[in-house]
């Protein structure tokens, strides 16, 4: 289980998280809602170790993160999906996902795995041999997911996987994240398109300039009426 | 026609030299944008080194080689870790402003040691004996070193192309956060660089002080210039650029000293910079800025 206990940061000048506190439970799809500059992304990358946490702490099944190098983070075992995808252009779809398992050794088990993220997605493999960068959006986020399941995480950080990327797609992207739950990995989602991710969340939290103002499973939240008028664009009738 | 073949064999020769040292700063360049001033005067702290080695500690020439590469390499990975690494997420230009810093600390600390006074360079018996072929002589260590050079240039090439190493580091070079969401640490794959951009300065020393028989503080500089243009003129970042690149400097430098204008022969390789700049600003192998549609 990750537990977030009031977790301050500060990000180029602004105090971008102020004293929030989080728990993503094994096993779990967890969402993570708000709007732009909510602080959504600088949750997640104190939690990877790229932003400094100003306080508080991040624990992983007991271990505290706060103050470990982004490799110590995963070698936990949690891994993040980065905002904007951020596949390796010049890089191959196998290099991408070879990289992904860079801290692994057992050379069989990765050569498994990559037979197992082309099973999840298909257009990779037939994809293999080209450079990232010339791949579609959608295929990006996919090598980027695929990357990131490459080191086996336990937990799976995904911000905003749905950016950018056609209605059909994102339906794609989303199906594609629970399958992924199903096969064991917990997921922590960051998202704008919040229809789509309470319905696909166990639970959910509302991030409001840097802290949290609601949180609830994600079938209450749908139902909220204030997160309707804010977040889902349903007037009150 | 001998006279011709054999500067093509010397232009080849120096060349394949600055090959070595270009390669040291298009690397560098490739993963951290930024021109290493302070490399042709790290390849004149080689040329000290196996001066203290060979002739203040008589040490026999090929564990001196060796001594000097590590030596060359720690003093690279130590100027990375002093002057590069706390500027990190500094503006490019501050770090730049450190490496030309690092390249006059170097001259001055190189006189302040060893005195402005050329030090004789010592020799390595087999490799100065004279070849004869048809009509051309000249010294073993002018046919040796394109062999090397070509040799280091390829097993480089199958090192960034085929090896995890190798693609940590073409990783790295592309987005330094990515990478460490990898669990790469760049910090290592940046010493890394450093180093064998050192080690190939090292042996790029080795084979250029032999034929030149001596060392100064400022040995470093105008060859390390050249070197640059070298770089520049392959296309910065491209390994295999700063070979062709170092080639054609060294060619085109061999040719015009033979002609009557050998003094104009170092203002002729600034010439190709700026023309390179003006109308090839990514050189021959450079990476183009891809467009995507």
């Amino acid at each position: 289980m990750l537990k977030i206990k009031d977790l301050h940061v500060s990000y180029g000048g602004i105090k971008a998280l102020r004293g929030i506190d989080v728990e993503v439970p094994d096993g779990q799809i967890v969402t993570l809602i708000g709007a732009n500059g909510a602080g959504k992304s600088t949750m997640l990358r104190t939690i990877s170790g790229l932003v400094k946490a100003e306080s508080g702490s991040v624990t992983y099944n007991d271990k505290e993160l706060i103050g470990l190098a982004p490799n110590k983070i995963l070698e936990q075992g949690i891994a993040l999906v980065p905002e904007g995808r951020r596949v390796f252009p010049d890089l191959t779809v196998l290099e991408n996902l070879r990289i992904g398992s860079y801290l692994r050794k057992e050379k069989a088990d990765i050569e498994k795995d990559i037979q197992w993220v082309y099973s999840l997605f298909p257009r990779l493999e037939e994809r293999n041999w080209q450079q990232a960068g010339t791949l579609s959006g959608g295929e990006q986020q996919m090598l980027a997911v695929g990357r990131a399941l490459m080191s086996r995480p336990k937990l799976l950080m995904m911000d905003e996987p749905s950016l950018g990327l056609a209605p059909l797609v994102v339906q794609d992207i989303f199906s594609i994240i629970r399958t992924i739950h199903q096969q064991g990995v917990t997921v922590l989602l960051i998202e704008q398109n919040a229809n789509m991710a309470l319905k696909t969340a166990d639970f959910a939290y509302v991030l409001e300039t840097g802290h949290i103002s609601k949180s609830g499973t994600g079938a209450a939240l749908l139902a909220d009426e204030s997160i309707k008028e804010a977040y889902l664009g349903k007037k009150k009738a | 026609m001998d006279a011709f073949l054999q500067n093509c064999l010397t232009g080849i020769s120096i060349g394949s030299i600055y090959a070595l040292i270009a390669i040291g700063y298009t690397m560098v360049y490739g993963i951290l944008r930024l021109i290493n001033f302070a490399h042709g005067d790290i390849f004149m702290m080689a040329g000290y080194f196996m001066i203290i080695c060979m002739t203040d500690m008589m040490i026999p020439w090929y564990i001196s080689i060796v001594i000097v590469i590590v030596a060359t390499v720690l003093l690279g990975v130590c100027i990375e870790k002093v002057a590069y690494k706390p500027l990190r997420t500094a503006p490019r230009m501050s770090v730049m402003i450190s490496a030309i810093g690092v390249s006059y600390f170097l001259q001055n600390f190189a006189t302040y040691l060893f005195s402005a006074q050329p030090k004789s360079y010592p020799t390595i018996g087999f490799l100065s004996k004279s070849v004869q072929v048809g009509e051309i002589s000249t010294t073993l260590v002018t046919f040796v070193t394109p062999i090397l050079t070509i040799l280091l240039v390829i097993g480089l090439v199958m090192l960034v192309k085929k090896t995890k190493v190798g693609m940590a580091m073409r990783a790295v070079s592309r987005d330094f956060e990515t990478a460490q969401l990898m669990g790469i640490k760049i910090n290592s794959v940046i010493s890394f660089t450093f180093a064998i951009g050192c080690a190939l300065a090292a042996i790029g020393s080795v084979l250029y002080f032999i034929p030149r028989s001596s060392v100064y503080p400022l040995a470093g500089s105008l060859p390390g210039l050249k070197c640059f243009v070298a770089a520049v003129f392959g296309g910065i970042g491209s390994i295999p650029g700063a070979l062709v690149g170092g080639f054609l400097i060294g060619l085109s430098e061999t040719f015009i000293k033979a002609s009557a204008f050998s003094e104009f022969s170092d203002a002729f390789t600034f010439i190709i910079l700026i023309v390179v700049l003006l109308c090839l600003p990514t050189g021959l192998f450079g990476e183009k800025i891809k467009e995507k549609v």
